[in-house]
C-alpha cells in the first residue's frame, strides 16, 4: 500500500537525530547546506522587494506600493481567483472527503484503485488536459469562468487524496465509527464531531494547498482567457513591471504566510487539546 | 452517501472491492452482484466526475490525435509530431530541460530534505515544509517574474555579480533562453523534492546507522553501504516524478519568454491560441497525446521505484 507516497502534507517528520557521539560531523554539512539552500531562495525575494521599491528611474520610492490598489483590472482578477479557490475548495471538500473515508471504511481494496486514479492528474497535466476540457465541454459551461473550479478540483485530487489518506492511515477508523454508532450517533453527527476534528491536520493541509494551486494557476486559466491573478500579473507586466513584480512577490509571501499562520493555528489548538485530555 | 446499518454488520465486507476483484468473480448469483453494487455506490459520484473531468477530456485527445482535418483516422499528425522539423525539436529542447531540472534538484532536494529532518528547530521544519508546499504547487508565472528582478539583464544579483567581475550574462547565461529557464524551474523543483523524498527519509532509521557504527563502519561506510541503498530507489523515483513535472510546466516558460522557446507545452498553448497551419489541424492533440506517453512512462517508473523502496522504508 505505501507504493504511491506522495506526500504532499506538511505533516511533521520525526527526527532523525542519531546518537550524540556522530552528530558533531555532520553538523557544519547541515549548516552549509542550509545556508547556501536559504541563499538562493532568499535573493529573488530581496531582489523583488528591491525592485518593487524603486521609480521608473530606479530610485527608491514608494510611489510602486501606493500605485498597487489603483491598478486598473486588479481588484477583479483577485476576486475572481478568489472566487475559484472558494468554490474549488466546496467541491473538494464535498467530493473527496466523505469518498476517502467510506473507501477506507468499506472498501479498503478499492484504496489501490484510488491510488492509480489520482496519479492520473499528473500523467495529463494542466497543459494537456485543457486541450480536451476546451473540445468536449458544452458551449454554457465554457461561457462561464467556473468552469476552472471544476478541472482545478481534478488537478488538486493528487495531493488531496494523499493528504486525506494518510491522515485516516493514522486513525483506527472502524473502532472510532463503530463507537460513535453505537453511542447513538447519526452519520452526519458522526462526521462533524467524530472524523473531522481527527482529520483537521489532513483537511488543512489539504485545503490549503488547493487555495496555493488554484490561486497560482496560470496554464488553464489563460489559455480558457479568463484574468485571474497571475495572468493579469502576467498581461499586465508590459504596462508597468514594478507593480507587476511587487504583486507577484506580494501572491507568494501572501500565500505562505497564510499556510504558515494556518500550521501554527493547528499545531497550538492540538497542543491545547493534549493537555486537556491529560 | 453512506448505506444503511445491516451492512456493518457483515463482517467480510469491507475486504472486498467494488465488484470486479477475485471474491466478485466467485459469486454469479445476481444477489452478489447487486450487494457489491450497493457497498460501491457512494464511491460513484468520484468516478464520474473522474471520468468527465479527466476520462472524457483524454478521450476527445486520444482521439483526435489520430483524426485528419476531414476527421478520417489517420497516422499523419503522429508522423508530423516525430519526424524531424520543430515539433521534434521541442520535444528534444522539452525533455532535455526535463532532465537537467530533475537530476540537479533531485540530488539538491535530497541533500536539503536530510538538513532539515535531522534539524533541531521544529520552527525551521515548519517554515520549510510549508514553503516547499507553497513553491511546488503555487506555480511560476510569480517565480518568472522575481527571477527577472534577481537575474535579468539589470537585476540585483546580476549586478552583484558583475561587481565581481562574474556577471553571469557575459558567460552564456541567459534568463530567457535555456539556462534562464532551468534556472527558474529549480526554484519549484527543488521544493517539489523536498516534499516527496522527506518521508522515505524518515524512514532511515537511527538504529541502522548505531548499528554501523557499533560495527565500527565511518559515516562514509555507513552512507555507502546502508543509507544510499535504502534510498536510491526512492530518490530515483522520485526523480522521475520531478521529470514529469518538468517536462509539463507551461507557465513559467510563457510568462518568462512570452513562448519564444521551442518546448512542446508552449507548442501546444500556441496551437490553442490558435496559430494552426490548414492541414494540421489537429496537430496540437497529437502533441498532447506524445506528452501523455511520456509522462505515463515516468509516472510508472515512479510509482515501481517507489514500491520498490517501500520494502525498506515502512
Amino acid at each position: 500500500m505505501a507504493s504511491l507516497v506522495l506526500e504532499y502534507s506538511v505533516e511533521e517528520v520525526p527526527p532523525l537525530v542519531a546518537e550524540p557521539g556522530t552528530r558533531r560531523k555532520i553538523r557544519w554539512g547541515r549548516g552549509l547546506v542550509l545556508v547556501v539552500a536559504l541563499a538562493y531562495f532568499i535573493i529573488p525575494v530581496y531582489a523583488s522587494v528591491d525592485f518593487a521599491l524603486q521609480n521608473n528611474l530606479g530610485q527608491f520610492s514608494f510611489v510602486t506600493l501606493k500605485a498597487i490598489p489603483s491598478q486598473p483590472g486588479l481588484g477583479a482578477a483577485l476576486w475572481l481567483s478568489a472566487r475559484l479557490a472558494i468554490l474549488t475548495m466546496a467541491i473538494t471538500l464535498v467530493l473527496m472527503v466523505p469518498t476517502v473515508i467510506y473507501v477506507h471504511w468499506r472498501m479498503p481494496r478499492f484504496r489501490r484503485v484510488m491510488e492509480v486514479i489520482t496519479i492520473l492528474p499528473i500523467v495529463i497535466p494542466p497543459i494537456v488536459l485543457i486541450l480536451g476540457v476546451l473540445d468536449a465541454a458544452p458551449l454554457w459551461l465554457k461561457a462561464s469562468p467556473y468552469m476552472l473550479s471544476l478541472i482545478y478540483v481534478v488537478l488538486a485530487m493528487p495531493f488531496v487524496y494523499r493528504s486525506l489518506d494518510a491522515g485516516l492511515n493514522a486513525l483506527d477508523l472502524k473502532t472510532l465509527v463503530e463507537a460513535s454508532r453505537s453511542l447513538g450517533a447519526g452519520w452526519i453527527s458522526t462526521m462533524r464531531r467524530v472524523l473531522m476534528p481527527n482529520l483537521r491536520s489532513a483537511l488543512l493541509s489539504a485545503g490549503v494547498l488547493t487555495a496555493a494551486l488554484v490561486l497560482g494557476e496560470f496554464t488553464m486559466a489563460s489559455l480558457d482567457l479568463w484574468q485571474t491573478l497571475p495572468v493579469w500579473i502576467v498581461n499586465f507586466s508590459g504596462t508597468n513591471p514594478h507593480v507587476a513584480t511587487a504583486v507577484a512577490m506580494f501572491s507568494l509571501l501572501g500565500t505562505w504566510f497564510l499556510l504558515l499562520f494556518i500550521v501554527a493555528l493547528d499545531r497550538s489548538n492540538s497542543r491545547k487539546r493534549r493537555k486537556i485530555r491529560a | 452517501m453512506i448505506p444503511s446499518d445491516d451492512l456493518a454488520a457483515d463482517p467480510d465486507v469491507p475486504d472486498r472491492g467494488v465488484g470486479g476483484e477475485k471474491a466478485g468473480r466467485r459469486r454469479t448469483s445476481t444477489g452478489g452482484l447487486v450487494r457489491s453494487l450497493r457497498i460501491g455506490a457512494p464511491v460513484l459520484p468520484f468516478l464520474v466526475y473522474v471520468l468527465l473531468g479527466l476520462g472524457i477530456p483524454t478521450f476527445v485527445i486520444v482521439n483526435l490525435a489520430f483524426r485528419s482535418d476531414t476527421g478520417r483516422l489517420t497516422l499523419a499528425n503522429m508522423k508530423t509530431v516525430l519526424s524531424g522539423g520543430q515539433y521534434q525539436l521541442g520535444f528534444e529542447t522539452s525533455i532535455k530541460l526535463a532532465l537537467v531540472t530533475s537530476i540537479i534538484p533531485g540530488v539538491l532536494g535530497t541533500l536539503l530534505a536530510y538538513a532539515i529532518a535531522t534539524s533541531k528547530f521544529e520552527s525551521l521544519k515548519r517554515a520549510v515544509a510549508t514553503a516547499s508546499g507553497v513553491l511546488a504547487n503555487f506555480g511560476g508565472v510569480n517565480l518568472a517574474f522575481m527571477f527577472v528582478a534577481a537575474f535579468g539583464t539589470v537585476g540585483l544579483a546580476t549586478s552583484w555579480l558583475a561587481h565581481i567581475g562574474l556577471n553571469p550574462w557575459n558567460y552564456g547565461f541567459n534568463l530567457y533562453r535555456f539556462s534562464g529557464v532551468a534556472l527558474v524551474y529549480m526554484y519549484f523543483q527543488i521544493p517539489l523534492m523536498v516534499l516527496v523524498i522527506t518521508p522515505a527519509l524518515s524512514g532511515l532509521r537511527p538504529a541502522w546507522r548505531e548499528a554501523a557504527h557499533n560495527l565500527g563502519a565511518s559515516t562514509w561506510r555507513y552512507w555507502r553501504h546502508v543509507g544510499l541503498p535504502v534510498l536510491m530507489p526512492s530518490v530515483l523515483g522520485c526523480m522521475f516524478l520531478l521529470f514529469g513535472s518538468g517536462f509539463s510546466a507551461y507557465a513559467t516558460t510563457e510568462a518568462l519568454t512570452g513562448g519564444t522557446i521551442a518546448l512542446t507545452p508552449i507548442q501546444i498553448g500556441a496551437f490553442l491560441s490558435g496559430n494552426v497551419i490548414s492541414g494540421e489541424q489537429n496537430i496540437g492533440y497529437a502533441l498532447g497525446f506524445s506528452m501523455i506517453v511520456l509522462l505515463l512512462v515516468s509516472v510508472v517508473g515512479y510509482v515501481l521505484l517507489q514500491r520498490r523502496a517501500s520494502r525498506w522504508l515502512r
